[in-house]
């Protein structure tokens, strides 16, 4: 459950960006996150939720998008995207399965807020 | 009106990690962090390391628990120097916990620093905490599948130590699929299978310590 700590690193960043661009009110908030990374959404949102309660951002809905895992095969160089519960799927062209490098999937980030 | 942001959220403890890792150059001090679940023999471990190379290196350990001290008495046993961290319910370290830790150690003359972290496979990969490697532990009776189903970790690893092969007549794990999965997306992880009960495979693990405190005193 590092979701607590996610969450409370997330109001930070936001309170931040709000107050450089002078919003006051937050409408949405927009989090993408790669498939590598084990971030459990609905365990962000609650955490998101309890740590704005009794706050100016309280009530606000996060946005979750999920950003496909990306590798680069150690061979042949193809780029792929293993499918879904096949991590581990070898080189769709040349076969390879070891040491593929991971060139998408372990992003997190804020991507952008809405707010006046 | 939108406000386009991109910021990694993790950036705030990145940021006091990569501090970490400046002090920990300017110190030639080598860090690693160990991570596993709970039980499959972390302090185990770092009970054999710092009593069989006492003579060679000056250690130090912090112990992340979520509560108690015993790791941190276990291993302040052997003679090294250690501090326990509790995290009262967090699943992981983070850095300014350690920033926190290491006012009680004395950094002049160490060599390496072992961070112990909270026994989970999932929260600690997501955290840095100023490490140069971080070694993922995996026991035999926990299944030769973890490494598929936390991928994160083992990428991330520089080293795998797969312990308590003393078991491995009692269970069936199959050490070259636990090897392969690991492999798959971290192709030059060294892979050490070792147990603490018997010794057995402790040796190359020395090695790569060995190796890598001599990288860091040349950097
Ligand atoms: N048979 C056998 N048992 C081991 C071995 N290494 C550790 N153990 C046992 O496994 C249990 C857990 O070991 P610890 O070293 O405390 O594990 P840990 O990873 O530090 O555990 P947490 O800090 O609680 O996450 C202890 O009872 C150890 O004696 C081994 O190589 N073989
Ligand atoms: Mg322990
Ligand atoms: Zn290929």
């Amino acid at each position: 459950m590092h979701e607590m700590s996610i969450a409370q690193s997330l109001v930070a960043i936001i309170k931040e960006e709000m107050e450089k661009h002078g919003l006051t009110r937050l409408h949405a908030v927009r989090v993408c996150h790669g498939r590598l990374a084990a971030l459990v959404p609905e365990a962000l949102s609650f955490a998101f939720e309890a740590c704005t309660l009794g706050t100016p951002l309280e009530g606000v809905q996060l946005e979750m998008q999920d950003i496909p895992i990306v590798l680069r095969c150690s061979q042949c160089a193809t780029e792929f995207s293993p499918e879904e519960g096949d991590l581990f799927m070898p080189c769709p062209k040349c076969g390879e399965g070891l040491g593929h490098e991971v060139l998408q999937g372990k992003e997190l980030y804020l991507d952008n807020i809405e707010a006046e | 009106m939108e406000v386009p942001v991109v910021r990694n959220i993790l950036e705030a403890n990145d940021r006091i990690s990569a501090q970490l890792r400046k002090l920990f150059a300017q110190h030639r001090i080598l860090v690693l962090n160990l991570i596993s679940s709970p039980g499959s023999g972390k302090t185990s471990t770092l009970e054999r390391t710092l009593t069989d190379l006492a003579g060679e290196f000056k250690m130090a350990v912090i112990e992340g628990d979520l509560r108690t001290d015993n790791d941190a008495r276990r291993v302040a046993a052997t003679g090294a120097q250690a501090v326990q961290i509790n995290t009262d319910g967090a699943c992981h370290l983070d850095s300014s916990m350690i920033q926190e830790a290491l006012e009680a150690i004395d950094l002049s003359g160490l060599d390496i620093l072992f961070v112990e972290n909270v026994g989970n496979l999932v929260c600690p990969a997501e955290f840095e905490v100023g490490e140069d490697y971080k070694v993922s532990l995996l026991s035999v009776t926990e299944g030769d599948d973890k490494p598929e189903k936390y991928p994160l970790l083992f990428a991330e690893s520089a080293v795998m130590l797969l312990n308590k092969t003393d078991l491995l007549p009692y269970v069936d794990f199959d050490m070259a699929r636990a090897e392969r999965f690991a492999r798959a997306l971290n192709k030059d992880i060294a892979v050490f299978p070792v147990s603490c009960r018997s010794r057995e495979g402790l040796g190359a693990w020395y090695d790569w310590l060995r190796d890598k405190v001599r990288e860091k005193k040349n950097a």
